[in-house]
């Protein structure tokens, strides 16, 4: 009959449907079935004295990075005719991490690997990295010489990785705006006071719908990094115990931050994330006239022709000056640790693409910062009119020792959400997002002791 | 050998083909997954240890908790279930009984129907976002046309919901149509015929003869939208603010939870468990409505 025979080409189809069709099924975790692009070998057998010792160098695939690595490897190898250093780079963003843990047990992979400053504790954990070996670098000397985010990726009282260089925040201003609202728009506001007047004064409705934001708070942009580092320091609490271990800004003190950020978009509705499509595209598109972002917003900007834009320094409070950094970090892997002569070579190439030279070189190609206090007090550098203010915070720049970036993020953000979205009181919602928090530091240290 | 025989082995050994494919593409990552959910499993490290059941463990625990974002997910998943498909096959069977009484132009209107199908679900996601937007999205600017306040749709923590349904059943419409027109036209127009010399009105006509015989077609289309919701990933990600299933999780589902735990946090055992949880949901729902949809009618 008919439809039995329907019946039964629909239940091929099904199979057929379900083989081929659709999104696949759940992501396995399966990294090292992926046969494809398997990763290239490096060489594995210790070379005879006198032979030239390969080293092999890891980092995702970022144009800028790339050419600047490129250029600091010819400058190494010619200064060392005894090292090759094979740069791979041919690895997008989204895969970096699994290529890492398919060449790992493999035994293959890099000897000097880039690694995101958060993921340090986690790839410390895996077992992945070695310490830098203290008499290459002595850690009063890393105290000194470098920016003092770095102090963020120290573990286990050592340190895993140095950076080349840093990004952190500043006050990004659309001057246009400020010219039409009868500011002068070479002087940013200078004072979270100040801040807050000048978001009013910069916002336009019309028709009850804003037609200009005056500043917009991104939570899930670098507004709960401002929050939970700079924020909190000049309310005055500092945001984490010196072990890292105990977090206090959820405290009473810390909610007076707290509630003079949520207050933007609860009381004086100066703007919201929710409109033009965030505060960063809003920003981009002159939409919004004071946005805090990273100097990594820069290049991004730069294609926005017709934007006229300032970048400040932060505005402080009671004269407490604050900055969050964060960097992508170099460290000697187990497999570059394994064999002296490629261990020897991984600790020269480390010094040398962390000295000071590189660093100002990296600003060039990359318009990062350097992470070398030297190479950032650079006057060329401070006086730039884009790079100069994340330049002069390097001094005082933290990074935060983040146990699970992801999660710590969408606990800040749905606790903004909560105030903004279900009138939670503010405090009571900080300090939820704090609990959750402590419970993900609770459980990384009682596995790390 | 017999002919018959011979006939047999051909037939064998063309089915062997793409049964090994599928048996290496789909059977041994699903075993793999299996395997990782009963690990404590970190990419990076060299060992992976067995934990047994401490993955599930938390799973079952996180689901039990009404906050964490795990329990919302499956929440989440079921009323997309819920809404989703019902509305999806009642639209479609709408549209495909009209589509099957027009003779002309009606390949065009198919045409038409089965384009968002074939559209790259992640670029209809990021258009109808912009469709979405408050205050100067297209939506919002029509809403104010007709003097109707700005709403915040995906923005909203009741509306994202439903917001982000409709896109998925606009997307799938065109699948479920297609597969009605087909089903439509094998009904012989004999009993229509005869309903119709009986005197049977339209919707008597409808009710005893149209849907009972698109049983087949309806049980198919119910089973695999189920199975498709279930599996929602791809326009909750592109759809909500940086894919994080908002605000406050009121749109995420549990592949994204799976995407989110393995990729960002790097809990692959947790990820895992939670694939093979699903793994036996979905089997479940398949099963049963496969047992209760499925009805024979002879005519």
């Amino acid at each position: 009959m008919k439809f039995r025979k329907i019946g039964l080409m629909a239940l091929a189809s099904l199979f057929v449907a379900s083989a081929c069709g659709g999104a696949p099924a759940a992501p396995t975790a399966a990294p090292a079935a992926k046969a494809t692009d398997a990763p290239k070998p490096a060489a594995t057998a210790a070379p005879a004295a006198g032979d030239v010792v390969t080293i092999e160098y890891w980092q995702y695939n970022f144009q800028a990075r790339i050419d600047a690595m490129n250029e600091l490897i010819k400058q190494f190898e010619a200064q060392n005719p005894g090292i090759k250093v094979v740069h791979n780079s041919e690895i997008p963003y989204d895969n970096f991490l699994d290529k890492i843990a398919a060449s790992a047990p493999a035994g293959v992979g890099p000897d000097v690997a880039t690694m995101f400053n958060g993921w340090v504790p986690s790839w410390v954990n895996a077992g992945y990295l070695v310490p830098l070996p203290e008499k290459d670098f002595p850690p009063a000397d890393i105290e000194k010489n470098f920016t003092s985010m770095v102090q963020g990726t120290k573990f286990q009282g050592k340190y895993w990785a140095l950076p080349t260089a840093v990004r952190s925040l500043a006050l990004f201003w659309n001057k246009d705006m400020f010219k039409a609202a009868g500011l002068d728009p070479e002087k940013p506001p200078a004072t979270l006071d100040e801040f807050v007047d000048y978001a009013k004064k910069l916002t336009k409705t019309e028709g009850g719908k804003i037609t200009q934001e005056g500043f917009a708070v991104e939570m899930n942009g670098q507004a709960h990094q401002w929050f939970r580092e700079i924020l909190t320091r000049q309310f005055g609490q500092i945001p984490f115990s010196a072990d890292n271990k105990t977090l206090n800004y959820g405290s009473a003190t810390a909610c007076n931050a707290w509630k003079w950020l949520t207050k933007f978009e609860t009381d004086y509705k100066t703007g919201s994330n929710d409109l033009f499509d965030g505060a960063t595209t809003a920003f981009t598109n002159g939409k919004l006239a004071l946005h805090i972002d990273g100097s990594f917003r820069l290049g991004a900007l730069a294609k926005a022709k017709d934007l006229n834009f300032g970048v400040a320094t932060l505005p402080t409070k009671d004269g407490i000056n604050a900055n969050f950094g964060s960097f992508w970090t170099h460290g000697i892997t187990k497999k570059g640790a394994a064999d002296p002569r490629r261990l020897e070579a991984a600790v020269k190439f480390l010094k040398f693409i962390t000295s000071p030279a590189a660093g100002t070189l990296w600003v060039k190609t990359t318009g990062e910062l350097p992470a070398q206090l030297t190479a950032a007090a650079d006057p060329t550098l401070q006086s730039d009119p884009k790079l100069g203010a994340f330049a002069k915070a390097m001094g005082y720049s933290y990074a935060t020792f983040f146990v699970d970036e992801t999660k710590q993020r969408k606990n800040l953000i749905d606790a903004f959400d909560a105030v903004r979205l279900q009138n939670a009181e503010p405090c009571a919602a900080l300090a939820d997002a704090v609990k959750k928090d402590q419970a993900l530091y609770d459980e990384f240290w009682a596995k790390n002791k | 050998m017999s002919l018959n025989t011979r006939r047999v082995i051909w037939a064998y050994a063309f089915l062997l083909i793409p049964l090994a494919f599928f048996l290496f593409i789909r059977f041994a990552p699903t075993l793999f997954s299996f395997d990782v959910s009963l690990r404590a499993f970190n990419p990076l490290a060299e060992v992976k240890p067995y934990v047994g059941l401490e993955n599930f463990a938390k799973v079952f625990k996180d689901i039990g908790d009404p906050t964490h974002p795990t329990r919302k997910a499956f929440e989440n998943t079921f009323k997309y279930v819920l809404i989703g498909t019902p509305i999806q096959l009642v639209l479609a069977l709408g549209i495909a009984l009209l589509l099957n009484s027009i003779t002309r132009f009606r390949t065009i209107f198919r045409v038409i129907y089965f384009i968002p199908f074939v559209t790259s679900a992640v670029a209809v996601a990021w258009v109808w976002r912009a469709l979405y937007m408050p205050d100067f999205g297209f939506l919002n600017l029509v809403l104010g046309l007709f003097g109707l306040p700005s709403q915040r749709f995906l923005l909203d923590i009741n509306q994202s919901l439903p917001s982000v349904t409709a896109v998925v059943v606009w997307q799938g419409l065109g699948f479920a149509i297609i597969i009605f027109l087909a089903g439509l036209q094998a009904i012989p127009e004999t009993f229509y015929e005869a309903a119709r010399v009986d005197g049977a009105s339209r919707w008597d006509i409808f009710r005893h003869i149209t849907v009972p015989l698109l049983n087949p077609t309806i049980v198919y289309l119910a089973v695999l939208q189920t199975i498709a919701f279930l599996r929602m990933f791809t326009e909750v990600i592109n759809l909500t603010r940086q894919g994080d299933g908002g605000p406050l999780n009121s749109t995420t589902t549990v592949v994204l939870r799976v995407y989110r735990e393995g990729f960002g946090s790097q809990n692959m055992g947790y990820a895992a468990a939670l694939t093979v949880v699903l793994f036996f949901v979905i089997m479940l729902i398949t099963l049963v409505q496969m047992k209760f949809l499925q009805r024979r009618f002879e005519y």
